[in-house]
């Protein structure tokens, strides 16, 4: 008799259990779903239960880009040394690349009006060029080395980064009414008075080869110029 | 009553309000408190590792003024070469090498991506800009080229090329297609084809030159270094066909090599 009790019993709680367990299936007893995370219900299907998919919608944190500042952009003046023809003012413009902190790629334009030589000078009515052939243009592309970056101090509390560099390149200068194949090396000064803002002190020497007189010299053009720059 | 301000009256109201503005506390002295107010305008990262070396110049050689501790947050200002100015939560400002940066987190808790200069990324980086220097048909040529990637392996080019001969010299413009076979591999061969136009103007000291332009057509084939940095160095051939008006096609062949950077 005891055993048929509890026999009872133990069907009774089995049947309990089972029944409390299949009522957790019921949706009304989920916990409500947080705000972050959407819960669709399907019921394309009509007579099936509804699906649930728990799909958690990321918060997509989009960074602002990092602004790149290695190009450079400045104009310079100078005089220019040509050979024969003394010593001018110059005026030009460069467009640098800094490809690391150690090299920079470097396009140059000048341009200067240059003098008589010394015969026209003692010649007097006797001139070698017309006008428009002493004007004097030419181009570079070189390649920069900053050998010794550092910092200037100015004063007790400012510091200023800069750099000695050295560079090398190929171009071509147009002079007499001729375009000529060169070669420019230079080494310069760079100081960075603000993040974006440089003053350049450079001394290049442009090499090239004319045959104005009828026969080919060599020619060895002495540039120094002062410039600013910003970089972008 | 109407009042109005005499011109002595109005300089003197627009001096005391340029005054107010000089007078204003230096920018650096609330930057934390502004920090806080505006949009994010930069990149915030917060130190992962144990701790981040700022230095007073984008370069190695600049000394270390200051460390940052983990869990301290920067902002990140700019990108110089492999460095990047950056600012901390009391307005101080310094370098960071890319290496240190790439090991912080962003405010969702992921590293930060940042470009790596040694692999190029054909999505963040498709320009290129480079010269290049050689012989035409004998005689010097400049040139000074770009190419955009269509595509990992296909990139549109444009360039400008000068050739100093000693008969003549000229200037020549053109576009052209390129294909890279393996883009990815650090030596990278390309044939590229083109069409441009070329003003030649022949040399002559006694009477004045008379010019003429021709459209002339290009194939080549060459190979691309990448050699560090977003720096790559170039050589390559080109066989030209000029189409002349009064005389037969005229070939030339063009060898040059040079360097380009992508950005």
């Amino acid at each position: 008799m005891e055993s048929r009790v509890r026999v009872l019993l133990l069907s009774a709680a089995l049947a309990g259990s089972t029944l409390l367990s299949g009522c957790s299936l019921w949706p009304f007893h989920r916990h409500p779903a947080p705000d972050s995370v959407p819960v669709e219900v399907s019921d394309a299907q009509g007579s099936t239960p509804p699906v649930v998919d728990p799909t958690v919608t990321r918060r997509q944190v989009k960074a602002p880009k990092i602004k790149s500042s290695d190009f450079e952009l400045g104009g310079f003046i100078g005089t220019y040394s040509a050979q024969d023809f003394g010593v001018n003012p110059v005026y030009g413009a460069r467009l640098a690349y800094h490809v690391s902190e150690d090299y920079f790629a470097e396009g140059l334009f000048g341009t200067t009006q240059t003098g008589l030589t010394s015969y026209e000078q003692l010649s007097g009515s006797s001139q070698l060029l017309t006008r428009s052939q002493r004007q004097l243009t030419y181009y570079d592309v070189g390649f920069g080395y900053n050998l010794f970056p550092g910092e200037i101090f100015i004063g007790r509390g400012r510091a200023f980064n800069s750099a000695a560099y050295l560079e090398g390149g190929v171009g071509a200068t147009k002079f007499a009414g001729t375009t000529h194949f060169g070669v420019m090396v230079a080494a310069g000064y760079r100081v960075l008075f603000l993040d974006h803002v440089a003053a350049h002190l450079d001394v290049r020497e442009h090499v090239f080869t004319y045959d104005l007189l009828g026969f080919k010299k060599t020619l060895h053009n002495l540039e120094p110029t002062l410039g600013v720059s910003v970089y972008f | 009553m109407t009042f109005r301000l005499n011109a002595a009256q109005r300089w003197l109201r627009l001096t005391l309000i340029g005054l107010s503005f000089i007078s204003t506390p230096s920018l650096a002295d609330e930057a934390p408190r502004a920090r806080n107010l505006q949009p994010a305008r930069y990149v915030e990262v917060s130190v992962e590792e144990a701790y981040l070396e700022v230095h007073t110049g984008p370069g190695r050689g600049y000394p270390v003024t200051r460390v940052i501790a983990r869990g301290e947050k920067l902002d990140i200002l700019m990108r110089r070469t492999d460095w990047y100015k950056v600012t901390d939560d009391a307005g101080h400002q310094g370098w960071v090498d890319r290496e240190s940066l790439s090991k912080t987190l962003l405010a969702n808790g992921e590293k930060i991506k940042l470009d790596d200069p040694l692999h190029r990324d054909f999505d963040q980086s498709p320009w290129e800009i480079g010269f290049q220097t050689g012989n035409f048909g004998g005689g010097n040529v400049n040139s000074l080229f770009t190419r955009f990637a269509l595509t990992d392996s296909l990139a549109a080019e444009a360039a400008v090329a000068q050739t100093l001969g000693n008969a003549s010299s000229s200037v020549m413009s053109s576009v052209g297609l390129a294909h890279h076979f393996s883009p990815h591999w650090r030596i990278s061969p390309f044939v590229d084809l083109g069409v441009g136009m070329v003003k030649i103007t022949p040399k002559s000291t006694i009477v004045q030159p008379r010019s003429r332009s021709e459209q002339f057509g290009y194939y080549g084939l060459g190979t691309d270094l990448y050699l560090t940095h977003r720096l790559l160095l170039r050589a390559d051939y080109r066989s030209y066909t000029l189409f002349s008006k009064d005389v037969p096609n005229e070939d030339r062949n063009e060898w040059k090599a040079g360097f380009a950077f992508y950005f």
